[in-house]
């Protein structure tokens, strides 16, 4: 397993659209490093040939009869929404 | 039993409503009147809405009035922690991303309380997105621990507990996603109960880690238990991970299901770091079941000391996806200083959530990452499978497992700063939800000073009817949940 040292806060804060304060930054990649170097005894273990569980109790391919249904209200689905106008959520411009 | 309205069971109060002796209106003011009493000082609640349920209490006492109750529930009042939703109530998860956050729809458990004639009281106090073993996490504040003010109920659904062991409701929901229900439970002296991974939906439920979180009740009595839990139970076909089982008559089962049992005490369990007193009072309750004579073996989880990761692992991936979701664009915390979208994202989130989360998510990104998937993610699942299968082979020996639910008694507000110590709260409950089980904290005695303790059984997957019918035989022989704190 990788050493604790890896773990570039840069980089992980940019892949999670976090932006984070220089203290945070500090902080944090000291309390992970501690983290990260208590789950190294994981690579101690034996895992050969041995399946993942995602869920404890998998349950595949559950499906509904397509059958259309009542939907919330536009009303109620935007009622939480920071900024709206015409039944649409107003972001910030995303093209030039 | 006591005397005060708010501190009866729900069997004993909907026997009073049966009779007439009593209104729902009477007992949701009770419930309301001590709240206002005591919250200053437990600060359990986030908010509640007293006309709101005062107006369900009444509509119950029209119910009954007709004699058309709904049954055991029927008038009862039941706060929820702030992460299951109730239709155009505040739905907060104790973060500010989500402070003014107003749910457009009922979760399934909510409805199923609704339909049952349940009185849905406020909503209770939590660590940060369920994430944290103290309810120190909250944006809102500490909960306190209505045992001693000065230190925490556990977490993260501490404000459920310590509203239940306050008398500021009759029963409560929490969720638990790593000993979230059983540990707080267990600090507070009351019974919590985490059901087997897919019995209860999660729809309406806010997502912490996907794979292990479940919704269960907090009570006075393992016989309210039952009772919540048979109201909130069954398959969903709003939740694709809810499983298609049979939900039997918990309570009516209490009865009819009588030892004795082999119950399995696992050896890791009873090592470094118990508290001695809390380890006393677990080996008194298992020659509690050894009078009663249940066959006690002593049997090995071998992987048990590898939980703990596997776990921070597992839950800190699925957080950071499950939180993708706030991004301040269509709902949540969005910052006034964006320039553009993307810089929107990043300022939402950081000023949005606080540093606990922070912490999560930086940690679930890491080990989701190219080039580290294989070496956390796919290795902490493959040894979940491991720590499955050690329950799975103690179950071919006994019928349920005895443990401390957590090594130590409530401890003081503020005194584990490091996040490590306080993931260490967690290392007898985390196992449970990596593995599926079914697991139920019951209160076992207090320490010297008066700080409850409570002891885990943990049952096989499906089996509630039987892990309550074990932890009831305990329950009702013993006087634990009619001491009350000195408030």
């Amino acid at each position: 397993m990788s050493a604790p040292t890896d773990l570039n806060i840069d980089h992980v804060a940019q892949l999670a659209r976090l932006a984070l304060t220089p203290e945070e930054k500090a902080t944090f990649a000291h309390q992970l490093g501690d983290v990260l170097h208590h789950i190294e005894q994981l690579s101690k273990v034996d895992v050969a040939g041995v399946e993942p569980t995602a869920h404890a109790f998998a349950v595949h391919n559950v499906w509904q009869e397509d059958v259309a249904r009542p939907g919330l209200p536009v009303e109620k689905a935007l009622q939480n929404a920071p900024a709206q106008r015409g039944h649409m959520v107003v972001v910030p411009k995303v093209v030039e | 039993m006591a005397s005060e309205l708010f501190y009866q069971t729900v069997s004993e109060l909907s026997a009073q409503l049966d009779a007439k002796t009593l209104s729902s209106v009477e007992l949701t003011r009770a419930v309301i009147e001590r709240t206002k009493a005591v919250d200053a000082r437990v600060r359990a609640f986030n908010s509640f809405d007293e006309a709101d349920a005062l107006a369900q209490a009444a509509a119950a006492d029209a119910r009954r009035a007709k004699g058309e109750s709904r049954g055991l529930l029927d008038g009862i009042p039941i706060a929820l922690k702030d992460v299951i939703a109730v239709e155009n109530q505040p739905l907060t998860a104790s973060s500010k991303m989500l402070a003014n956050f107003v749910s457009p729809y009922d979760a399934t458990v909510t409805q199923k309380l609704k339909n049952a004639g349940a009185v849905l009281w406020g909503r209770l106090n939590l660590d940060e997105f369920a994430m944290g073993s103290s309810t120190e996490n909250s944006a809102f504040g500490p909960t306190s621990n209505p045992w001693d003010l000065t230190r925490v109920p556990g977490g993260s659904s501490g404000g459920s507990a310590a509203a239940l062991a306050a008398g500021e409701a009759i029963a409560t929901l929490g969720s638990d996603t790593g000993g979230s229900i059983r540990q707080p439970a267990a600090l507070c002296g009351v019974v919590g109960m985490k059901p087997t991974y897919g019995l209860v939906s999660r729809y309406g439920l806010i997502a912490f880690a996907s794979s292990l979180d479940q919704i269960g009740p907090f009570t006075r009595t393992v016989e309210d238990a039952a009772l919540v839990l048979g109201a909130i139970a069954g398959h969903d076909e709003r939740d694709s991970t809810s499983f298609k089982t049979d939900i039997p008559n918990y309570r009516a089962e209490l009865a009819a299901r009588k030892g004795p049992w082999k119950l399995g005490i696992p050896k890791e369990y009873f090592a470094d770091g118990l508290d001695p007193e809390v380890g006393a009072a677990v080996e008194q309750a298992i020659a509690f079941y050894r009078g009663q004579g249940c066959e006690i073996k002593e049997v090995s989880l071998p992987h048990t000391r590898y939980c703990l990761d596997t776990y921070y692992i597992i839950a800190t991936a699925e957080a950071s996806s499950n939180l993708a979701r706030y991004d301040g664009i269509r709902y949540g915390h969005r910052s006034k200083d964006a320039t553009d979208i993307v810089d929107l994202y990043f300022k939402s989130r950081a000023e949005g959530f606080g540093a606990e989360v922070k912490r999560r998510i930086i940690l679930g990104t890491y080990v989701l990452s190219s080039g580290y998937y294989d070496a956390y993610y796919l290795r902490a699942q493959k040894v979940r499978t491991l720590i499955r299968q050690d329950f799975l082979n103690a179950y071919q020996e006994v019928d349920a497992l005895i443990t401390p639910t957590s090594p130590v008694p409530a401890f003081k507000i503020g005194e584990k700063s490091d996040p490590l110590a306080m993931y260490l709260c967690d290392i007898y409950t985390i196992g449970v939800n990596l593995a599926g089980l079914p697991g139920i904290s019951v209160p076992c005695g207090f320490t010297k000073s008066g700080l409850p303790i409570g002891m885990q059984l943990i049952g096989q997957p499906f089996q509630e009817a039987g892990l309550l019918a074990i932890a009831h035989a305990y329950d009702r022989a013993h006087e634990w949940s009619d001491r009350v704190p000195p408030l």
